[in-house]
């Protein structure tokens, strides 16, 4: 049984503004969904939805077998993480995190068993009486996660929580909280506009572009075999390369500037104009080849060189083991793995 | 500053101190005279040194009043009630307005906005003599609460803590939403504790602005044992036609300024930090 | 309902009183409330013809300005100055912050005090280097001290306004400034003092409105308005026929011209105040 269901779940702003377009998903129990998307898809809209905090226009959400449209936020048995932390100022670390099972009720012991209990998980004992003010981001961070566990909720919504840290706390916290959410076991929504951070954590992803989901799948499904052009361009860094392309009369063949490239099964295709892509990493340098590139500028990272180039005037960006010479003006000769090539509509980006 | 010449350092420390002096310098002659006897006051040139008479002066005036005006005990104790009772009551009044228009939709919600907005700032000074009207029909002469009353009716402290509301983040609603807080548990839990810089400056606006009211006292009040002691320092004034008692007139005005100045600052940090973070 | 109290308050004792100002300002009463009139706006003419009114009108702006200039000069001065020195800025400040705190009334009666022609510790001083002064018949001179004394009071809080606007100047953009080889006097007309425009600008109109209407309390008791009106100012002149003429009518049209004229600069500072809160 699906432990959070969406059922074309919709939301219309009273202005008119659609910001989600009906949304389908089953969500099984203990799994770590992201929703990924850039600023503006309306991924933090989708989980306030779930959580409560905004109206569900059309469609339904279950949480645990119980439709929740109308319950109030506290009545859903979620709890959430805010981007901005959202820690009461006035309360210790300690009462941050006893307030909601307060307001609930619990007796006084049981909280306090709790509290200590989650506050060792996230070792956060020594913390316990000092006030939000008095603490770094990242510590911050983990009360605000402190806050979310205790309660023992059906689910955990988490809204951006890394992205005020810095970049290499930003890389620990998310082994923390994949690693706590592998422990607990909770199912957790979780939303971010970083496709590394959506790559690493998710057992499944949602990738969400104007309040559309372009694709719901695994992360290797995703990089694998991208529904569409956007998801393609969206997941992996350096981003995918495009081009436009024409299809041979036989479906066999694709062209494009002055290279031809043969492939290994036809393609079906409405039309002769395609979009062709390929990964940076799915390239090899060769002395010869039907595909020459210019060079405009290389990074070298150290295990591997990025490459910025153009094929006529469509940039193109490589990335290869090693250190590669290679400076403005030179000209590079490379093959694509054939089995890696993906193709695009081009009027729609839908994969073909 | 970068730099630190010596020159210019002192130049503004010159300046500041001549600013402090001019400032404080109407305050030293008041507790000057405050300190000398009648006689003394009438001899020119006057003292700028204390005298040896602050406690004869003291006691005569807290025990038994200047001319034929109420003791100043009494009248300490009306102004403070008043002082009180103003700022009290309009910080009440104020944060459970504010919280209802910053956070409830309801009917009406910008015409009641707007209502007291208009209040906002309108002195009682200007619609004076309708509203001595209205309290004398409601009977409410020679008391604490037409002393009062009138004057919560302005609507600057709904207005700045509505101000203030609108700065408290909405994650934190949404925070004690989730945790299960109701409208009342999140204004006492989370709101008031959130907003207590800025209720604290009010209250130190409001005491004063309560402590110092002048005219509207002066209107309701005909009772000699309702007078606050600002208002009867003009009694004092007009007591005798020859020339004042002043230095009963100065102990007094002493006394008017010593609850307010202490107020001030002692919550100095907390008040200035209120009133420029707020009002603007 | 949790508006309730605040709006039964204002209902009471705001609209109340402002609806019936209004209807008073359109009747005409004898001063022993016999025979009302109903005269519609004969009130507000009479106003606007009386000469005596017209030139009311013209002192009160004259004496606001007056005030607010003083005021925020002085202040602006010192607070330019509390913000160069390194130590001692919190000293200044706590020492300066008194006159806040220090009702009308009582500030009047104390400049009073050191004005008063006889035996007036600055008045004395002034008649002996040859300088009459004598407030209680003089008109420019009783206007003077009430400007001072009404100014004097308002420098606290002009202060606080201005040193915090000027610490809210980023560091670097001073020192900027000094790598440009601006002089501290340059930087200072250069730099801070367009960057506080706001602040000035807002405590412009905070001084003009308590000047207008908060100094009462100064001028009823170091002039009474006096002498020969000289410094008789709109509020004034609201409570004297009011309270004292008992020319109902008269007065309540007053209290309205003031109405309109608060709401009006409180309408445009609301506005000021809101473009403020957007950067």
């Amino acid at each position: 049984m699906s432990h959070i269901l969406l059922k074309g779940v919709e939301k219309i702003y009273p202005n008119g503004y659609k910001a989600i377009h009906g949304i389908d998903m089953e969500i099984e129990e203990g799994e770590f969904i992201v929703l990924v998307g850039p600023s503006g898809c309306g991924k933090s809209t989708l989980l306030r939805m779930v959580a409560g905090l905004e109206d569900i226009t059309n469609g339904e959400v279950h949480i645990a077998g119980r439709k929740v449209n109308d319950l109030e936020p506290s009545q859903r048995d979620i709890a959430m993480v805010f981007q901005n932390y959202a820690l009461y100022p006035h309360m210790t670390n300690y009462k941050n995190m006893a307030y909601g099972l307060k307001n609930l009720g619990t007796p006084k012991d049981e909280i306090d068993k709790r509290v200590k209990e989650v506050a060792k998980l996230l070792e956060l004992e020594d913390l316990l009486d000092r006030r939000p003010k008095e603490l770094s981001g990242g510590q911050r961070q983990r009360v605000a996660m402190g806050r979310a566990i205790v309660r023992k909720p059906t689910a955990f919504l988490f809204d951006e929580p890394l992205s005020n840290l810095d970049a290499k706390l930003r890389v620990q916290m998310r082994l923390v909280i994949k690693n706590l959410q592998a422990r607990l076991g909770t199912t957790t929504l979780y939303v971010t506009h970083d496709q590394v951070e959506a790559m690493t954590m998710a057992d499944r992803l949602i990738v969400l572009k104007d309040g559309i989901a372009e694709q719901i799948g695994t992360p290797m499904e995703l990089y694998d075999k991208p529904e569409t052009k956007f998801v393609g361009g969206f997941i992996g860094s350096p981003a995918m390369n495009f081009i436009d392309a024409t299809l041979s009369s036989d479906f066999d063949e694709i062209q494009f500037q002055d290279t031809k490239l043969p492939l290994k099964t036809k393609l079906n295709s409405q039309s002769s104009n395609i979009i062709f892509g390929f990964r940076p990493e799915h390239v090899t340098l060769v002395d010869n080849s039907a595909m020459s590139l210019h060079v405009e500028l290389v990074e070298h990272l150290g295990a591997e060189s990025i490459i910025h180039a153009k094929l006529g005037e469509t940039p193109i960006t490589l990335r290869l083991n090693g250190h590669i010479e290679a400076k403005n003006g030179d000209t590079l000769n490379v093959d694509i793995d054939a089995d890696r090539y993906h193709f695009f509509e081009k009027e729609s980006g839908l994969r073909l | 500053m970068i730099e630190n010449r010596p020159v210019s350092t002192f130049i503004s420390h010159a300046v500041l101190l001549a600013g402090v002096a001019i400032v404080l310098f109407p305050i030293w002659i008041t507790i000057v005279a405050a300190s000398h006897d009648a006689a003394r006051l009438l001899q020119v040139p006057l003292p700028l040194g204390l005298g040896d008479q602050f406690y004869e002066n003291l006691k005569e005036v807290i025990g038994k009043g200047v001319g034929n005006t109420a003791p100043l005990g009494l009248m300490l104790f009306n102004s403070l009630v008043m002082a009180l009772m103003i700022a009290i009551g309009k910080i009440v009044v104020s944060l459970l307005s504010a919280y209802a228009i910053v956070y409830f939709d309801f009917k009406f919600r910008m015409l009641f906005f707007w209502m007291i907005f208009i209040t906002l700032m309108l002195p009682v000074e200007v619609r004076i003599l309708p509203t001595y009207e209205v309290v004398a029909k409601l009977g409410m002469l020679n008391t604490y609460w037409g002393l009062t009353l009138p004057l919560i009716a302005s609507a600057t402290a709904t207005f700045m803590f509505r101000q203030t509301f609108l700065s408290v983040p909405d994650e934190l609603l949404e925070a004690a939403r989730i945790d299960g807080a109701g409208p009342m548990q999140f204004f006492f839990d989370i709101l008031i504790p959130v907003s207590r810089t800025s209720i604290a400056a009010m209250f130190v606006i409001l005491f004063i602005y309560g402590w110092n009211q002048y005219l509207w006292p002066l209107l309701i009040t005909t009772d000699k044992n309702m007078v606050t002691i600002v208002m009867s320092i003009k009694t004092m004034m007009e007591a005798l036609e020859e020339l004042p008692k002043w230095h009963h007139i100065m102990m007094t005005a002493l006394l008017a300024m010593i609850p307010p100045v202490l107020v001030v600052i002692g919550m100095q940090k907390l008040f200035v930090k209120g009133l420029t973070e707020t009002e603007k | 309902m949790l508006v309730a109290p605040q709006i039964i308050i204002t209902l009471v004792f705001f609209m109340w009183p402002a609806s019936q100002a209004v209807y008073q300002s359109l009747l005409i009463e004898d001063a022993f409330g016999g025979n009302t009139a109903f005269v519609w706006f004969d009130n507000f003419k009479e106003l606007f013809e009386d000469d005596h009114y017209i030139k009311t009108v013209g002192r009160t702006f004259f004496y606001s300005a007056m005030v607010a200039m003083l005021s925020l000069s002085v202040s602006l001065v010192l607070a330019a100055m509390a913000d160069r020195v390194i130590k001692g800025t919190g000293i200044y400040r706590t020492l300066l912050i008194w006159p806040y705190a220090v009702a009308p009334v009582v500030a009047g009666a104390l400049w009073v005090f050191l004005f008063y022609p006889t035996t007036g510790i600055v008045s004395t001083f002034l008649t002996s280097i040859g300088y009459e002064w004598n407030h209680q018949l003089k008109g420019d001179q009783a206007m003077a001290l009430v400007v001072v004394a009404a100014a004097w009071k308002q420098i606290s809080y002009n202060f606080l306004f201005f040193l915090a606007g000027m610490q809210a100047i980023p560091k670097s953009l001073i020192e900027a400034a000094s790598i440009d080889a601006a002089s501290p006097f340059k930087r200072f007309w250069t730099i801070i003092f367009p960057l506080i425009t706001p602040t000035t600008f807002f405590l412009l109109v905070v001084n003009i409105v308590y000047a207008f209407f908060e100094t009462f309390g100064i001028i009823h008791v170091v002039t009474k308005g006096g002498p020969a009106n000289a410094t008789e100012i709109l509020v004034y002149k609201v409570y004297n026929d009011g309270f004292v003429g008992l020319d109902l009518g008269g007065s309540a049209a007053q209290s309205v011209i003031l109405m309109v004229l608060v709401i009006g600069m409180t309408i445009f500072q609301f506005k000021f105040i809101e473009r403020k809160v957007e950067y």
